[in-house]
């Protein structure tokens, strides 16, 4: 006591007066490493997940903070990855909150040289106004033997296979209903 | 000359373990009691040079990326530890004559590596055939067997030194020694003044460019301080990387040596783990396939202030350099830092 | 696997701790051979010659799992007198039509079978004219064997049998002489693998298997991507049905997928020949009405045999109350197959202006598919393109910076394209499921709102749609847009107005919610309560199930894929993490796990056991089998479905309850699988006289080049065999990778992997620049001069391999050429996969030519090469 709290936590001080006279460890401690916490501690939520990139299916905790996703690590309940991940799963926070996502709608007009802004709900409404053109142009009720076919070929379909079970589903049952036919994903490449 | 039959003597003069014991923490001023001193046991035989660890403990500690090279030194791009890569996995490609599988050629004689890299270097009209330009054969013993290629991954990190050279040159006190015995940088503190880099034995600690101030592994000190492990033994898939208590560590370690001896491994041995080398032993040592050099290690480091004549002109030294440190700071507020 | 799976190769490590032994074979020496106990380096192309080999090494040397393979395989089943191999016709089977380049299954049956109906069989014995045969072959090309995905095509009748395996024609003797001359010496003479380590393979195999042991093979895309792609995997079939490793623990042959629900896109298909639970696409010919659907792709026996149910209750899920028998459940509002439509065909429709709108949703075509500049040709000649991606990635930009804008091929201002992009939000930004390589669904919850415009890609599909039913339903809307000039307008938007695509929404974006989803998928009895098993579904209209395989992933109402009880909580099957399909089952086929009493193998390898007290199966996994059914039951003669499987059936998907040493139907290019050359390959077949696959698939009207074989003259412009591959560091075409800064650091640049012997041959410098040239494009890389890439002894003469990974493209963080720009467009006729391979090349020093140069480089290649279209493409 009686001396200022500035000067108790002042190293040296604490280096000449403690246990570490050579101030080698605990005399040199900064504030911030006395502070110091992890932030997957502090996290307001824990959300389990799944590795986004291989087959493998490694599980994944998701530490969220103010809205915002702060680390994404192995989960080691999982039996099947017990908590370790390859390079590019330890690399699922740069690839979620990285810089190199884009968060706005491009639109490039035809012949145009470059991209303008789109709003995201007039980008929906003309998608669906193409859709049904070209569903239209490529409208086949027979093929040339005949046959009922009922079908488009003017609407095609490409998608990834990182893509979830459920969006999988609304994706076939949607352009199947429209009389697509080439819908089509990775599992083919 | 091998890294464990370094007489201690010789380095200091007296037996290290009369100085700090093996518990570096209890010469760091931390009470009996304290945290067991925790390590990395890295078995490179199980390493499967995925480089998870690297990535693991970027994204963990936040450090920048580290140049975008293409080195050619197989699949290592990121050449060594720095300020932006504490964690860094080696490959080394090896080849050994080819020897004809069959009759007759048992192809267990002399067994010389050859560098592919220095044959890849030569001139395309380099005349006559090349050393062992030829075909890998496939023997009948597995990778490593001779006349077979073999490719040694390793993850390296900063050893954490029993004689942290580090930490006793550094004036500000931005080192320390943690009560894990561990040897970390406090970047609140460090003021760039690089001292520390030239006097690490292995060529761990950097400065980072454009900030100045000294950056290395801290054994994920914010971690373990919670009872989690180092972002890279917790990536790791094959368990390469092993995080524990130092004691419980160099048991697993000399079992597993000799398991692989057993199985027909002579060359397994470790590196570091032995309290009697040149720095006291590390807090994060090997199991290794080959000589230490091959994976781009010292093959006998000492800790570069084994000159100092005694243990207190060096505590003067350190006390002297805090106060001035500390004046400093009290004075401007904030240390000044080089650009 | 530790390259491109690291995580699962844990196991292969703790496998490795405890004694196993692991033997890798690739060309290229990587990551998993240097942690291997054998690497075998082999020919790129080559492997049903190697396999073939150790299958022949299983049967001269009786080292087969003799009472497994005779009570669970149908190595006794006797094959028509009609049947001739392709040791009796130099390389091809009977049935082999030459004009259509297509098999008729009808000699490859069995004794005292007809033929199934339907695609999968013979042609309709009545219109024996051209087109029907044309037909019969079109129906064929469309990828029906894999709508057998879990199981075999049918096999009507009572088969006989020889149980002593000694008579000529029972499958065991046939594909004993089918692969006779698959000898060890053969096998050095087309892989390259010298006898002795051959022969080590074997015996480290067979040594291995059996009552006690059991050995398991993985392969990924190395043994897929050919033109005899799945021909590779029915050869390991038959060498692990053989060894009795399937359907036991530590057996299998393990499928390694690359995405992270890529099993989940083929069970809930993204694809144009299947729809959900691998019920096949109706085919124009042979699907009038869902009775002659059934009876063209059910079987009579196993669980095919209620594919009634499961056909109505997935037409229930989407259509709801305009589903049923007086509408015939809707069937006719689904579209029809007349051939392949398969991406690469795709591709072609857009290149003649057929298909006008184009939708990629996390896919990068520009990069990943093959013949990359015919992708981009052909996204350059649609109306209309959308691109939901994280990032800009080549396929939403090749129009601006595209490699044609640089060879002058296209010009920005004349491509009329119009381009969408629509940032996608990540898995952290949803709810959703995904299925992994061992079939299990794993939820992940949605963590954060996905910022700005980035969505879902159910929230984009839901939303579409419900605008789509909105403007079709506008009278006003169909009015303006000319909807209704078509007399039959109101038939044609029927299905899509029809649709059952009501899902609750939520939060501030009106996110679908995707366990709603999940539930139709699982299904609803009649009440609307979720069922638990795809054998309560039922085939009169009173249940709906989106995908029978999935019924109970919402069993109780419960979301089962998000469970996640600690594993170190469970046992080793871990049954309460996740769920499997189907039933939750681990392994499949573990009835074969029991012998035919029902007893473990043997006490180290049991898994599950019959238990006489209980009735029932039991053991630590999901009776992959009718729980009660015991092992000496035997069906009534008129049983059909499930209940025609005895007791000591395993294989529960096949219509004969056996696993196939031999498919008598169903494979479209063969009952058993034959080494065929490549494509394209610098050697011709040691075996026969047929070069390649006579039955590959060469899409009509492919514009592009290929490559002679070794002895038509030009072969030797293309000297060198490349393969492309994965590394660790990135992931398929770099979308998810090249943009990052942590994973392009560790890998920054394309390059290309040659020996020291061929940089010597070819005056390449370590680190230097190389051009690689084929037919279709010229690249650049930089050259990794390493002994991981060996050359190979073949017939004499020395082959350079040159390893290319496929990662990049001109966009993103670490750049570079796509190794995909060389490659070609022919398939696998099964499964319409391309042969990525094995393919030839040159190689030369330097950087490749800019600008008009570039297509100079490889007209002048292809015109020393004496190329024309019609080279490669005899059969």
């Amino acid at each position: 006591m009686g001396l200022p709290r500035w000067i108790r936590s002042w190293p040296v001080y604490r280096q000449l007066t403690g246990s570490d006279p050579a101030g080698l460890g605990k005399a040199v401690r900064s504030p911030r490493t006395e502070a110091l916490r992890p932030r997957v501690s502090t996290a307001d939520k824990v959300v389990k997940s799944v590795c986004p990139y291989c087959a493998v299916g490694c599980g994944q905790n998701v530490y969220v903070r103010d809205g915002k996703v702060t680390q994404i690590e192995g989960d080691p309940d999982s039996p099947i990855s017990r908590g370790r991940l390859c390079p590019k799963g330890s690399a699922t926070l740069q690839l979620t909150t990285g810089p190199a996502r884009m968060s706005t709608v491009l639109y490039r007009r035809p012949y145009a040289v470059d991209w303008e802004p789109l709003d995201l709900d007039t980008a929906m409404d003309m998608i669906a106004d193409r859709v049904i053109s070209a569903r239209l142009h490529g409208w086949q009720w027979e093929d040339e033997h005949g046959a009922r076919v009922r079908r488009t070929l003017g609407v095609a379909s490409l998608g990834g296979a990182t893509l979830d079970n459920e969006e999988n589903y609304l994706i076939k049952k949607l352009f199947t209903s429209l009389g697509a036919v080439q819908i089509e994903n990775q599992a083919r490449i | 000359m091998t890294v464990s039959d370094h007489d201690p003597a010789a380095v200091f003069g007296h037996d290290p373990a009369a100085v700090f014991g093996h518990d570096p923490a209890a010469g760091a001023g931390y009470v009996p009691g304290h945290p067991p001193r925790m390590g990395f046991f890295t078995d490179t035989s199980v390493c499967i040079g995925c480089k998870a660890c690297e990535v693991a403990c970027k994204e963990w500690n936040a450090i920048p990326e580290d140049g975008l090279v293409l080195t050619g030194m197989s699949y290592d791009n990121s050449v060594r530890l720095s300020a932006d890569t504490w964690r860094h996995v080696a490959f080394v490609e090896q080849r050994r004559p080819p020897v004809p599988w069959g009759p007759g050629g048992d192809g267990r004689d002399e067994p010389t590596d050859v560098d592919v890299l220095a044959v890849a270097a030569l001139p395309t009209d380099t005349p006559g055939e090349w050393p062992g330009a030829a075909t890998v054969t496939v023997p009948p013993d597995g990778p490593g067997a001779p006349g077979e290629l073999r490719w040694l991954m390793a993850s390296d990190v900063c050893k954490h030194c029993t004689h942290a050279a580090c930490l006793d040159v550094c004036p500000t006190g931005s080192l320390f020694r943690t009560e894990f015995g561990t040897v970390v940088v406090q970047e609140d503190i460090c003021n760039g003044c690089g001292y520390c880099v030239p006097a690490c034995p292995y060529g761990v600690i950097d400065q980072r460019k454009g900030d100045g101030r000294a950056w290395k592994c801290t054994l994920c000190y914010d971690r373990i301080g919670d009872g989690l492990m180092p972002a890279c033994a917790q990536a790791c898939p094959t368990e390469s990387i092993q995080y524990g208590p130092l004691d419980e560590l160099r048991q697993r370690a000399d079992a597993r040596v000799e398991r692989l001896r057993d199985a027909g491994v002579p060359e397994a041995r470790l590196y570091g783990d032995s309290p009697d080398d040149g720095v006291g032993g590390a807090g994060a040592f090997f199991l290794l396939l080959d000589e230490p050099e091959v994976y781009g290690l010292p093959p006998d480091p000492v800790v570069t202030t084994r000159d100092l004549p005694d243990m207190w002109r060096h505590v003067a030294m350190a006390a002297g350099g805090l106060v001035g440190a500390t004046a400093l700071a009290c004075l401007t507020g904030r240390r000044g830092r080089r650009p | 696997m530790a390259e491109c799976h690291p995580v699962g190769f844990q196991w292969v490590m703790e496998a490795k701790a405890r004694g196993a032994t692991l033997i890798h074979v690739d060309p290229r020496f990587t990551r998993t051979s240097a942690l291997a106990d054998v690497y075998v380096p082999l020919r790129a192309g080559s492997d049903i010659a190697f396999l073939g080999g150790i299958v022949r090494y299983v049967i001269e040397h009786e080292k087969y799992f003799r009472d497994y393979v005779l009570a669970y395989t149908n190595a006794a089943t006797i094959v028509t007198e009609e049947f001739r191999d392709t040791e009796d016709l130099d390389g091809v089977f009977s049935g082999l039509d030459p004009e259509t380049r297509t098999y008729d299954f009808a000699t490859w049956r069995y004794e005292g079978t007809r033929v199934p109906p339907g695609p999968a069989g013979e042609q309709d014995q009545d219109r024996e004219d051209r087109d029907s045969r044309f037909e019969a072959a079109a129906t064929r090309k469309a990828a029906r064997g894999e709508a057998h995905g879990a199981g075999g095509a049918d096999v009507p009748g009572r088969a006989r049998t020889d149980e002593t395996l000694r008579h000529p024609r029972c499958v065991l003797q046939i594909v004993r002489r089918h692969f006779s001359r698959y000898t060890p010496e053969m096998v050095e003479e087309i892989c390259g693998v010298p006898r002795a380590t051959f022969l080590r393979v074997c015996e480290l195999i067979t040594s291995n298997s059996g009552r006690d042991r059991t050995t398991a093979f993985a392969y990924a895309v190395g043994w897929t991507q050919h033109t005899v792609g799945v021909q590779y995997i029915r050869t390991a079939s038959i060498l692990q049905s053989l060894l009795g490793n399937i359907g036991r623990p530590g057996g299998g042959i393990l499928a390694l997928r690359g995405h992270a629900s890529i099993q989940g896109s083929t069970d809930i298909p993204t694809l144009f020949n299947l729809l959900p639970g691998y019920i096949p696409m109706p085919h124009a010919l042979a699907s009038r009405d869902l009775e002659t659907f059934l009876r063209a792709e059910g079987t009579a026996k196993g669980y095919w045999g209620d594919m009634r149910s499961y056909v109505v209750s997935l037409l229930k899920a989407w259509w709801g109350d305009a589903a049923d028998e007086s509408t015939d459940f809707c069937f006719d509002h689904l579209p029809r197959l007349t051939g392949s439509h398969g991406t690469y065909d795709t591709v072609l429709a857009q290149l003649h202006g057929v298909c006008k709108g184009y939708f990629l949703m996390g896919e990068n075509p520009a990069v990943g598919s093959i013949n990359a500049r015919l992708q981009r040709l052909g996204m350059a000649n649609l109306d209309w393109l959308v691109v939901r991606d994280f990032s800009l990635i080549e396929s939403a930009t090749w129009w601006k910076d595209g490699p044609e804008i640089e060879t002058g091929e296209l010009r920005t201002e004349d491509i009329g394209t119009e381009v969408f992009f629509l940032p996608a939000a990540a898995h952290t930004e949803k709810s959703g499921s995904f299925t992994n390589t061992q079939r299990l669904l794993q939820w992940h919850g949605q963590a954060v709102e996905p910022a700005g415009d980035t969505r879902s890609d159910l929230w984009f599909t839901y939303h579409l749609g419900r605008r789509i039913r909105e403007k079709l339903a506008d009278a006003g809307y169909r009015a303006r847009m000319n909807l209704d000039e078509d007399e039959r307008a109101v038939d044609r938007d029927r299905p899509v107005l029809d649709l059952t695509w009501d899902y609750p929404t939520e939060g501030v974006q009106d996110e679908p919610e995707a366990e709603a989803v999940l539930a139709e998928i699982n299904g609803r009895d009649a009440e609307g309560w979720p069922l638990s098993s795809y054998e309560q579904l039922a085939g009169d209209g009173s249940t709906t199930c989106g995908c029978w395989i999935y019924c109970g992933v919402h069993a109780d109402g419960v979301n089962q894929a998000d469970r996640r009880k600690p594993g170190q909580e469970q046992d080793w099957v871990a049954p309460e993490w996740g769920w499997a399909w189907p039933a939750n089952r681990r392994i499949l086929y573990n009835r074969a796990s029991a012998d035919p009493e029902g007893r473990p193998w043997s006490e180290r390898k049991a898994l599950l056991r019959w238990d006489a007290e209980r009735r029932r199966w039991t053991g630590p996994d999901v009776p992959d089998f009718p729980a009660t059914r015991p092992p000496d039951f035997r069906p009534g003669p008129d049983a059909t479905g499930p209940d025609a499987l005895a007791g000591d059936d395993p294989f529960i998907m096949q219509a004969d309850g056996k696993a196939w040493l031999y498919a008598p139907a169903g494979v479209v290019d063969g009952p058993l699988p034959t080494h065929y050359e490549p494509q394209e390959s610098p050697f011709t077949n040691a075996l026969y006289g047929q070069q390649r696959n006579p039955v590959r698939q060469i899409l009509d009207g492919d514009p592009e080049y290929l490559h002679p074989s070794d002895g038509d003259p030009g072969a030797e412009v293309f000297p060198y065999v490349t393969t492309t591959y994965r590394l660790t560091e990135h992931h398929t075409a770099g979308g998810m990778s090249r943009w990052l800064p942590y994973l392009s650091e560790l890998q920054p640049e394309f390059f290309c992997e040659v020996s020291p012997e061929l940089a010597r041959e070819r005056g390449l410098e370590h680190l230097g620049w190389a051009t690689i040239i084929s037919a279709r494009n010229a690249i650049e890389a930089r050259v990794l001069v390493t002994d991981r890439v060996p050359p190979i002894d073949v017939r004499g003469r020395r082959l350079h391999q040159i390893g290319l990974p496929y990662h990049w493209g001109p966009n993103g963080y670490s750049t570079g050429d796509a190794a995909n720009e060389l490659l070609h467009l022919v398939l696998d006729p099964n499964t319409h996969i391309q042969e990525a391979k094995a393919l030839t090349v040159d190689i030369r020093p330097g950087r490749r030519p800019r600008g008009p140069a570039l297509l100079a480089l490889v007209s002048d290649y292809r015109r020393r090469a004496g190329i024309t279209e019609q080279t490669g493409r005899e059969m």
